[in-house]
């Protein structure tokens, strides 16, 4: 019998049908090879969150490999002279040894931290941008609520963190949160003891946050994030109207090979700027606060910055203690326990509520310019405001220091601001977007300012408008309907005034291309197709 | 108002994948028709093959991962070869973490914008349009799913037979708390037990010192004579007793102040009006609780000038000669006064516990 000989060229073949027979996977790969990504910049905002969790994952695991949950009373004998033969848990002696003594350590331990507040900050554009542009109208009110409950997730799991490290900074947090359940009527006690297992700081609570850090809560981070791409995935991504767009396509490019290499070359790069701040910018530098103490605090002890709007809400919050007979409710629950309540669950309802207000039950997959919605972008911008007046309170002693400005007057200002400021930024803001509705309806009505003003025989001076459409026979332009996409003010957008010659280095001979709306390949459409008319 | 986007699918047959006569780009068409994807527009960023702009951008690439490539080296040879060991005062050492950063930061952003320039300059510009499919199902599809769910209830016969019902309900919430119980049970801690709830209590009673009145201490042991205190100064003070000056006694830290004469007097004056501060001073020496009635953050900014004492963490402020009571800032409750007294050695004693409940402040509060 003569063995076959095999055919080397004909193997990854082979291997795919082999697969594929046990599988079935050629249809839905091809498919995914095959989907289409709309593209914006502002697309890719959601994205630094996954990446940065990603980074966490990654220099988190480094960690736990010589992080020790221990509250164990130990004298300290490493490295750092300053401490050496201090008592100290061995927490806290383990986050020393980390920075200190193992090769690398420090630069993991920042790497992990700057992820970190990358993680919530681009959490938070991102709800913005999501926000201000209708992103989560119909279908897309369950992803909403699934980001509100990432922020809340994303929040527990830096606050858990943060205590790890035993030091001042993260002991005075812990009091904090100790006294935060304390002040919920009922079962504070309850709670506070339950949690520390007896009276605070007990010997417990760090085991316990770290299981809580390093697999209760990413594990729900995971889920959650899986569910949220999978949402996406299944919906599909929302579009900016423009040529071709409507509400039943998507216009972009394939996942394969284009989009997917670019999602790839973002993750480095923003893995590099993780790097570059962990190498520069020093972040938690816990030798310098010493182990905790009870009885030892500095000033300007701030919490990370996402923490910092819950922490200017208790400074702000006046001192009135509510009593019911023999109890009481201490000022403390309201900012801390109902204010981070509030804010974490109350924006899941709003895409309902904007629904139900505007008796909207259509599907929305075209995304609407922020202008178009004057009345959300004024609730979006009250909203950040207070996040903002709150936030800069949280830092207020350190403002009041440095500006050299009496810190009653700080904490007046804040309260005053908090309620004064986010009507204003609702009134700036709804002004803000009609005027510039205003003045695109005046573009599509008169055409492009050029700046050339021109003398009429009668000594009359007018202005030429470059039309931006057909026009009429006195050569005014016919109005153009508003499409719900950018338009173009300024005759470099239409082409004029590009540069005369374009590179670097060396001049490109290439003719100037016509600029298209921002984030719009220029097309050839064909002539059947129509310009949508409307984003909504 | 609906947007008008007249689709040409109608237009596109299905072609025979395996007419020899395709390319391969026929195919890929025909995969793009079955999942309903248009292509718009799909063209070359170069005019033809191999043009001189092409194969500088080649070019740029190449380099862009070599440099990549260089900077991981680079950061292979810090990590090595780098003095890392953390010595006291300028040192070579310091640059270690910077200089990982730095080259690990060049490699990555080399490799990603080698990567994003394959991508946006390389490959060929395309436009696709793909089609959405939103909404409900098929009425037929939801008809049919629904009927068979309840066809499902309707076999389990639920309905038909309640005593099942009530079986169920026996049998499985009994289970259900088997599996919060020892979740619930282990972690719960009552913060009333005892004939002294820890709540109450601090390292000052003297019931966990044998009955003796507790000392006064430094955060060494060493107890303190009330020379030791200059007048207009303070000191934080712990109680005398083994492990006094550690967490274990997170409420305990009280702060010790020597007030000047006419300070003093006043701070008297307003101590004895108070039924529970009253006898409470020692001289011109009061002791306040360190730990700040609003967060339970140490209250320990002393201002010699106004008296006050601010906590730094949420801006209370507490006027020392009135009893401590907060005059701005979030704080409800003033500062428990420690009963000072002092023994025959010349020591200051906590003449008892405090008689305020220390730290913030809860529902039960006495």
């Amino acid at each position: 019998v003569k063995r076959r000989k095999m055919d080397l060229a004909q193997a990854p073949a082979n291997f795919a049908k082999g697969v594929d027979g046990r599988f079935q996977a050629a249809t839905p790969l091809r498919a995914l090879l095959n989907k289409v990504f709309p593209d914006h910049w502002s697309f890719l905002l959601g994205e630094i969150a996954l990446f940065s969790f990603i980074i966490l994952l990654l220099t988190g695991t480094f960690l736990t490999l010589f992080f020790d949950p221990s509250m164990k009373e130990v004298a300290y004998e490493g490295a750092y002279p300053a401490l050496r033969g201090t008592e100290m848990s061995a927490a806290y002696e383990s986050s020393l040894h980390l920075s200190f003594e193992v090769r690398g350590g420090l630069f993991m331990r920042q790497m992990h931290h700057w992820a970190a507040l990358l993680f919530m900050a681009s959490i938070v554009v991102h709800m913005a941008r999501v926000f201000f542009t209708g992103a989560f109208r119909k279908p897309r009110e369950a992803n909403w609520a699934i980001g509100i409950a990432l922020f809340l997730f994303g929040f527990l799991a830096g606050f858990t963190g943060y205590s790890l490290p035993d030091d001042g900074l993260s002991g005075t947090g812990l009091r904090i949160a100790s006294a935060i359940m304390l002040s919920i009527p009922v079962a504070g006690t309850w709670i506070s003891a339950s949690i520390f297992g007896g009276e605070y700081p007990g010997d417990l609570i760090i085991g316990r946050f770290y299981i809580a850090h390093v697999l209760l809560i990413p594990g729900g981070l995971l889920g959650l994030i899986s569910v949220h791409l999978a949402l996406v995935f299944k919906q599909k991504h929302t579009q900016w109207p423009g040529p071709m767009r409507t509400n039943t396509n998507v216009v972009g490019e394939r996942m394969f090979p284009r989009y997917a290499l670019k999602q790839g070359g973002f993750f480095m790069a923003v893995f590099g700027t993780v790097a570059l701040l962990a190498g520069f910018f020093q972040i938690n530098p816990i030798w310098l606060f010493g182990p905790y103490r009870a009885s030892e605090v500095s000033s300007a002890s701030q919490p990370d910055w996402y923490v910092m709007f819950m922490d200017g809400l208790v400074r702000l919050m006046p001192n009135w203690q509510i009593y019911i007979f023999d109890y009481s409710i201490p000022p403390l629950f309201w900012p801390a326990v109902v204010g981070l309540g509030a804010l974490t669950t109350v924006p899941m309802a709003y895409p309902w509520l904007e629904a139900r207000r505007t008796k909207d039950k259509r599907v929305h997959n075209l995304l609407e310019r922020p202008r178009d919605n004057p009345e959300r972008v004024g609730i979006g911008a009250m909203a950040f405001t207070f996040f903002i007046v709150a936030t800069l309170s949280g830092a207020n002693d350190v403002i009041a220091d440095k500006f050299h400005i009496s810190l009653n007057a700080m904490t007046w200002a804040g309260r005053i601001g908090l309620l004064v400021l986010p009507p204003l930024a609702y009134f700036i803001a709804v002004r803000m977007c009609l005027s510039l509705q205003q003045h695109d309806r005046e573009v599509l009505a008169h055409g492009v300012e050029t700046g050339i003003i021109r003398r009429l025989p009668n000594g009359q001076f007018m202005e030429v408008h470059q039309p931006l459409g057909p026009v009429d026979e006195h050569g005014h332009q016919i109005p153009l309907e508003y499409g719900g996409w950018v338009v173009p003010k300024k005759m470099n957008r239409v082409g004029a005034l590009a540069p005369a010659v374009k590179g670097f280095f060396f001049p490109v001979e290439k003719p100037a291309e016509i600029p298209v709306s921002p984030g719009m390949p220029p097309v050839t459409g064909a002539d059947d197709r129509e310009e949508i008319t409307s984003g909504r | 108002m609906t947007a008008v986007h007249e689709s040409t699918d109608s237009d596109r047959k299905p072609v025979d994948v395996h007419d020899p006569k395709l390319d391969r780009f026929d195919i890929v068409k025909e995969g793009l028709r079955r999942d309903e994807i248009e292509i718009i527009t799909y063209e070359s960023q170069f005019q033809g093959v191999n043009s001189k702009a092409e194969k500088r951008v080649v070019r740029n690439i190449a380099l862009l991962f070599a440099i990549s490539g260089v900077a991981g080296l680079a950061f292979l040879g810090f990590y090595i070869w780098w003095p890392w060991k953390f010595e006291l005062g300028s040192t070579t050492s310091d640059f270690y973490t910077p200089l990982l950063g730095i080259s690990l930061a060049i490699s990555l952003f080399a490799l990603g914008f080698a990567i994003l320039a394959w991508a946006k300059k390389l490959l060929p510009h395309e436009v696709s349009i793909q089609k959405r499919h939103d909404g409900e199902s098929p009425s037929d599809e939801q008809v049919i799913t629904g009927q068979t769910m309840l066809f499902v209830a309707d076999e389990l016969g639920v309905q038909r037979r309640p005593l099942l019902k009530g079986a169920i309900g026996l049998g499985l919430a009994p289970l259900g708390l088997v599996a919060a119980a020892p979740l619930i049970g282990g972690l719960i801690e009552n913060p009333h037990k005892g004939e002294e709830p820890m709540m109450y209590r601090t390292g000052f009673d003297p019931v966990a010192n044998d009955g003796k009145l507790v000392r006064l201490t430094r955060d060494d042991g060493s107890p303190i004579r009330p020379d030791d205190v200059s007048t207009g100064g303070q000191m934080t003070v712990y109680p005398g007793i083994p492990h006094g000056a550690t967490n274990e006694y997170a409420d305990s830290p009280t702060l010790l102040i020597h007030l000047r004469p006419d300070d003093a007097q006043e701070t008297r004056d307003a101590a004895n009006a108070d039924r529970r501060n009253a006898g409470s001073m020692w001289g011109d020496y009061v002791a306040y609780s360190k730990i700040c009635t609003h967060a339970g953050c140490p209250a320990s900014l002393y201002e010699q000038q106004t008296n006050r004492l601010l906590c730094p963490c949420h801006q209370s402020q507490f006027l020392i000669t009135r009893n401590a009571q907060p005059i701005f800032g979030p704080a409800t409750r003033r500062l428990p006064m420690l009963p000072l007294n002092v023994d025959e050695e010349g020591f200051f004693v906590a003449k008892s516990d405090y008689k305020d409940t220390v730290g913030p402040d809860f529902w039960e509060r006495p």
